[in-house]
């Protein structure tokens, strides 16, 4: 072996050595970091930030209707002028897209007290208000009942006695909160009829233990969230009035 | 022969050996310490503006150009910075229904993320909806376990992502959570879902092995933990089912850790899980210190957290 090549031998024999100097973490720190306003804001993304923020704000409170009330959900026992007016809502603005997919029409609406997350206060209705009385992204689905079906759904809203909104349908409780009538769309309940009712995805999904929607024939999901109905809806009316109804009673 | 080929071949090499070898002692201690930082998010859920003053007790905090700010002084302070977020981008203020998360991702794209993976939120206006913003993104979405290949979203994401950062290597790869009952199947459409645990092995195989990682990072929305549904997969669960992974970064459960839970993997090494809540309200900086392995203390890694 010439000694050039030993050289090159020796060489590369230190360089072997170096890629053998493998790195490894021998320490690790973490930690939490709060964003708080102690931070400096970074003028550059603020500015970039501002005509969005703009033109929502702008948008969110451009006035789509009047209230004439200050509308509450705790506002009615077993139903209200708030969860009416949403029931009412859902119908009138879902039913012709169900309609224009289905060619069938939606019989009634069933929503949750509990989905109505704030007032409809008196005076002008933006946007901000349809965000504010429903902040959640539920959509409208339509579920296909059959009258049994039907039967617990209203076993359910007499046993709970509370203000679910619904539409088009009427129940009656006696003062023992047994049921004397239920009627959807003025008419007695048929046994061979299969019901097309109006909910959100929530409520289908078992929200509220409202199992008696999950052994359905069909379930027609429309891509409809429920603000966009409510926001779609105040655009439609100019003067918003609704009252508490009999369409849930007790009869003492 | 063979031998001869050996020795023709480290001559060529020769030039950039004796170049770099004027002294061999210079070029031991060329390996001394090096730091990556590792900066993360996770379920930021399209909240731009900080909070405001009546927000409870979020009153006052996160808000993402304060988080610039704060991210861009860290990396004064150290370049070899990665940032990176757990998905859970989309959806949760104004901003997404009325841009569909264009803003989110522009301004990720301002501050420099490298890496993301998707959260199950970021289906909610449909894989269609995700596809459209994706102009935006001047990152890169890194997913190993959605099979998007019947989808818009085929070859737009990567199961891993290698950077190259002082000389070391960090190989960061992506792991959703199962969408089926939790997104509409409209929406994610023909996305399948792979075991997690398999694809981690065969990620940390890949990057470890084959592409010769220094670290091996996580990117996961499958939860930190799932106390009353002991047979689902969590980022705890998957940590210690996995080898060679150093930090998983979770998602969605919006878990606030105040620091990152130490974990041993299936081997008993010491490897970390962390979490930072929601809404940008928190970032999570975790700090890798490396040097040659014979620096490394008799009890291994020491973990200061």
């Amino acid at each position: 072996m010439r000694l050039t090549h030993l050289i090159f031998l020796l060489y590369f024999f230190s360089f072997l050595n170096c890629k053998q100097l493998k790195l490894e973490p021998t320490k690790i720190e973490g930690k939490l970091i709060q964003i708080t306003d102690t931070l400096l804001v970074d003028p550059e993304i603020e500015s970039y930030i501002k005509p969005f923020r703009n033109h929502i704000q702008k948008d969110l409170d451009s006035v789509l209707a009047y209230s004439v009330n200050t509308y509450s959900k705790s506002d009615g026992l077993f139903n209200t002028a708030i969860g009416n007016f949403m029931a009412d809502a859902v119908y009138s603005e879902a039913n012709p897209v169900f309609k224009s997919r289905t060619g069938k029409n939606i019989d009634m609406v069933l929503l949750n007290h509990g989905g109505i997350r704030s007032i409809l206060p008196k005076g002008h209705v933006t946007k901000r208000t349809a965000y504010e009385i429903m902040p959640f992204e539920n959509s409208i689905v339509v579920v296909a009942l059959k009258s049994n079906q039907i039967d617990s759904l209203v076993n359910y809203l007499c046993r709970k006695k509370k203000a679910h909104p619904i539409s088009k349908l009427k129940l009656t409780i006696n003062e023992n909160g047994k049921i004397i009538e239920t009627k959807i769309k003025g008419e007695a309940i048929k046994s061979d009829k299969i019901y097309y009712v109006a909910t959100n995805d929530y409520l289908y999904n078992g929200g509220d233990n409202m199992t008696f929607f999950q052994t359905n024939d069909s379930l027609y999901v429309l891509n409809y969230k429920i603000r966009n109905a409510l926001i779609d809806n105040f655009k439609k009316i100019d003067t918003i009035n609704p009252v508490i109804d009999d369409r849930f009673v007790q009869i003492k | 022969m063979k031998r001869r080929d050996f020795i023709q071949q480290a001559s060529a090499g020769t030039a950039l050996v004796t170049l770099g070898s004027l002294g061999l002692q210079s070029f031991t201690t060329a390996a001394t310490t090096k730091k990556i930082t590792i900066l993360h998010t996770n379920d930021v859920h399209s909240h731009i503006d900080a909070f405001g003053p009546e927000d409870g007790r979020n009153a006052n905090k996160g808000g993402v150009a304060r988080r610039a700010s704060l991210i861009e002084s860290i990396r004064n302070e150290n370049p070899n910075t990665l940032l990176l977020d757990a998905g859970d981008i989309f959806q949760g203020t104004p901003y997404f229904n009325y841009y569909g998360g264009e803003l989110e991702f522009k301004l990720m794209s301002k501050l420099k993320y490298d890496a993301a993976t998707l959260g199950n939120h970021d289906f909610d206006n449909g894989i269609d909806g995700l596809y459209e913003q994706l102009e935006h993104a001047k990152f890169q979405f890194v997913s190993a376990n959605y099979d998007f290949s019947n989808t818009i979203m085929n070859t737009h994401t990567k199961p891993y992502k290698i950077f190259k950062k002082d000389g070391l290597k960090i190989g960061v790869f992506g792991i959703g959570i199962e969408l089926n009952g939790l997104v509409d199947p409209t929406m994610f459409k023909e996305t399948k879902y792979i075991d997690p645990i398999e694809v981690s092995q065969d990620m940390s195989r890949i990057l470890k092995k084959e592409a010769q990682c220094d670290l091996i990072i996580c990117l996961s929305h499958l939860g930190y933990n799932y106390r009353n549904e002991p047979n689902k997969i969590s980022d705890l669960k998957l940590a210690a089912a996995t080898k060679d992974i150093d930090l998983i970064i979770g998602g969605h459960t919006h878990t606030f850790l105040s620091k990152p839970t130490v974990v041993k993997n299936v081997e008993g090494i010491n490897m970390l899980v962390n979490q930072v809540g929601c809404y940008g309200i928190n970032l999570g900086k975790i700090d890798f210190y490396f040097d040659s392995a014979k620096n490394k203390s008799a009890n291994g890694t020491s973990i200061i957290v």
